[in-house]
């Protein structure tokens, strides 16, 4: 079997506050977020030799290596696709590790999502040049269609045809999430529960998605710190072993606009990362027992859960119906509130509340968490994550 | 007569300018100055034999320049005297007036002079101006607006009267300019597109076939997918299709698009699918399933679309 299960493990997790205008610059966010995790890990700046994140940051390795004085770095890389990427810079941080090419590797992604350029938008006013990504979008900004909202909606009206899901059952996604944010200090939604009356009486923003099935955006920044599994056992953290590390580009696939599959209502990218995840840790869906799924908008959280094997295909509305998710449900779900209540980190911050969660440090905990699943973007060639305690 | 018709009409016969004298006194020099940046060569301006040969007394000035010896001159136009603390002017208090019924934009329209003596070196020369009337409001190309005539009396240092001038301006409402209607989107065109658009400039809807193994695809792109070809050409779709799924975009809006916006995934009769927005069908009406087929929009000179519209029903 593969080097990678269990060869490396989060040691450190740091962040920035979340905001909605941070007043600093992204660089000096991603400078407290990495010096935050590597303290958090017990380590010196100076131990850092590898560092990852995503191309979508704007605030290269360099500037940062330079800022805290990492000195030299002998592994450094990107993962594209936006949100897509979170897991995967844990997965390239454990390959580094697992292949000696790296001790200390740092994940980050910092920025001003919220007082800078916000991705909610859209990119109707981007500039133009004619590379092929920014060809695809020939095919729907000039109709209108320019938003992640509205590229989700797409995929959500035909999972609710197919499978009779309501509005409602998107709701009841959100109301988790601020459920657990309304007990997390860290989360911008601290105290602030909603209903799911709250979530039908919500705006539309585009049909059939709310306003409240809409993520917020953030300012902030978040690190990871990767280092051998020996080492980790070392530092002063329980290590959250990486048991599976996975990412994935499906069939004809697109950057959330995967339209032109013959069936739209699955997630076959994020099947195919749990089908690595479950095979790299040997675990099968009934050994995880809590999960963090990305949540930049309801509806997308219904298939992952299927695509991962937690229900049956078309069940998760039921699934979700039943509590599941809930604290003491058969899977407590986005412990810190998700990125709809903690905050829009891209993901990054997910994966800091599944060491929480292997740590038995999380603010909303479920008993007896021996393994989590942790998944990123939605809709876009994705990663995942199962993190475990060390056996 | 609404009470701001009635202040407005109470100007008529006031005065707006008590008399005033120029700076200086008619002068040679600035004749001069004057005929030369006017090209005028007659010469009774500046050569006296002249003058006396036409049988005046000695030159004259252009009767143009009757309004420019009672100019304030460039400093006053730079530099405005800081206002008096006393009451404003008579023109003061009318601007504000017009101003107060919103015509603050001014555009001169007419000048009609009407000379009675010629001037000549050494005359002193004063202004007095009077409002004449006030028309009613006009809609113009401009704007709606009032004209406003006066009339300016001209006297030498003895009060005879030298020239009277009706003087008209139009006093409007600016028009709101209308916004520069804003554009879609532009499609980022390539040499992987560009015969796709290029078709729909000519309203025909086409598909990217294999020249290999036939098969379609959209969106286009330079190879297939099935055999690995990258040869290609097209095929022009039936145009008739069905909605696979769709959206109604309410939030953000976009100022080249009407909101509610339907934006729909269309699933055609050849089998591929592609996104176009929707015609002749309210948000609320769209249906996954629904018979569509193709109906053209034009949003600006350079962009042309494949929109859908429901099908007519089989029979009806």
């Amino acid at each position: 079997m593969s080097v990678l299960p269990g060869a490396a493990a989060i040691a450190g997790i740091g962040a920035t506050e979340f905001s909605k205008d941070s007043g600093r610059s992204e660089l000096r966010l991603a400078c407290e977020a990495v010096l935050a995790a590597v303290t958090d890990a017990g380590l010196q700046p100076s131990d850092v030799d590898g560092m990852v994140t995503f191309t979508a940051d704007t605030s290269a390795e360099i500037h940062i290596a330079r800022n805290l004085g990492l000195g030299e770095l002998t592994f450094f890389s990107r993962v594209g696709h936006g949100g897509g990427a979170a897991c995967a810079t844990v997965q390239q941080a454990a390959m580094a590790v697992a292949t000696g090419v790296a001790d200390v590797v740092v994940c980050y992604r910092a920025f001003n999502e919220r007082s800078g350029t916000r991705y909610g938008l859209g990119q109707a006013d981007r500039p133009m040049d004619v590379s092929a990504d920014r060809a695809a979008y020939s095919w729907m900004t000039p109709s209108g269609l320019a938003t992640p909202a509205q590229w989700v909606a797409m995929f959500a009206r035909r999972y609710m045809h197919e499978y009779g899901a309501t509005s409602e059952d998107f709701g009841r996604i959100a109301v988790v999430d601020r459920r657990r944010a309304a007990t997390n200090p860290a989360a911008w939604f601290y105290g602030r529960p909603i209903t799911l009356e709250d979530h039908q009486a919500s705006r539309w923003i585009a049909e059939p998605l709310r306003l409240l099935d809409c993520c917020q955006e953030s300012d902030g920044g978040q690190a990871l710190v990767v280092v051998s599994a020996e080492r980790a056992r070392d530092l002063p953290h329980p290590p959250a072993l990486i048991w599976g590390a996975a990412q994935g580009s499906g069939n004809d696939q697109h950057m959330m606009t995967s339209y032109y599959r013959s069936e739209i209502t699955g997630i076959p990218e994020m099947g195919l990362v749990g089908r690595q995840l479950y095979a790299q840790s040997r675990l099968t869906p009934a050994d995880v027992q809590a999960a963090v799924l990305y949540d930049h908008f309801t509806p997308l959280v219904l298939p992952q859960l299927e695509e991962l094997g937690f229900c049956a295909r078309g069940e998760a509305k039921d699934f979700v119906a039943d509590g599941n998710l809930e604290l003491g449900g058969r899977l407590p779900f986005n412990t810190h509130g998700g990125q709809l209540g903690e905050a829009y980190l891209h993901g990054m911050n997910g994966i800091a509340e599944g060491v929480r969660l292997v740590r038995g440090t999380s603010v909303n905990q479920p008993g007896d968490v021996h393994n989590v699943l942790v998944t990123a973007g939605t809709g876009v060639p994705t990663s995942g994550l199962v993190l475990g305690a060390d056996m | 007569m609404t009470d701001y018709e009635t202040r407005l009409q109470s100007w008529a016969g006031r005065e707006l300018m008590a008399p005033r004298f120029g700076q200086d006194a008619v002068n040679v020099p600035m004749i001069r100055h004057w005929v030369e940046a006017m090209a005028d060569d007659n010469p009774v301006y500046l050569d006296e034999e002249a003058a006396r040969a036409s049988g005046r007394d000695g030159i004259v000035a252009p009767a143009s320049m009757m309004q420019g010896w009672t100019m304030r001159g460039y400093a006053a136009s730079v530099r405005p005297a800081p206002e008096p603390a006393s009451e404003p002017s008579a023109a003061d208090e009318l601007n504000g007036l017009l101003a107060e019924g919103g015509y603050t934009s001014v555009v001169a329209t007419d000048s009609e002079f009407e000379f009675h003596r010629e001037l000549v070196p050494g005359d002193r020369v004063s202004v007095e101006e009077t409002v004449e009337s006030i028309s009613p409001e006009k809609k113009t190309a401009l704007g709606a607006g009032r004209f406003i005539s006066t009339v300016r009396t001209y006297r030498d240092a003895n009060g005879e009267v030298v020239a009277t001038q009706r003087w008209r301006t139009l006093r409007f409402r600016p028009k709101e300019k209308p916004e520069p209607k804003a554009l879609r989107p532009r499609p980022a065109i390539n040499q992987d597109n560009a015969f796709w658009f290029d078709a729909a400039r000519e309203h025909r809807l086409v598909i990217q076939r294999c020249a290999e193994c036939k098969s379609l695809r959209h969106p286009p792109g330079p190879c297939c997918p099935q055999c690995g070809s990258f040869e290609w050409d097209t095929v022009e779709a039936s145009g008739e299709g069905h909605v696979h799924t769709y959206v109604v975009n309410h939030h953000p809006r976009h100022p080249a698009f009407e909101y509610p916006l339907v934006v729909a995934v269309i699933e055609l009769a050849e089998g591929t699918r592609l996104i176009a927005n929707m015609t002749g069908v309210a948000p609320a009406d769209v249906e996954i399933g629904m018979p569509v087929v193709v109906d053209w929009i034009d949003p600006d000179p350079d962009l042309s679309l494949p929109a859908f519209r429901p099908a007519e029903k089989k029979g009806a």
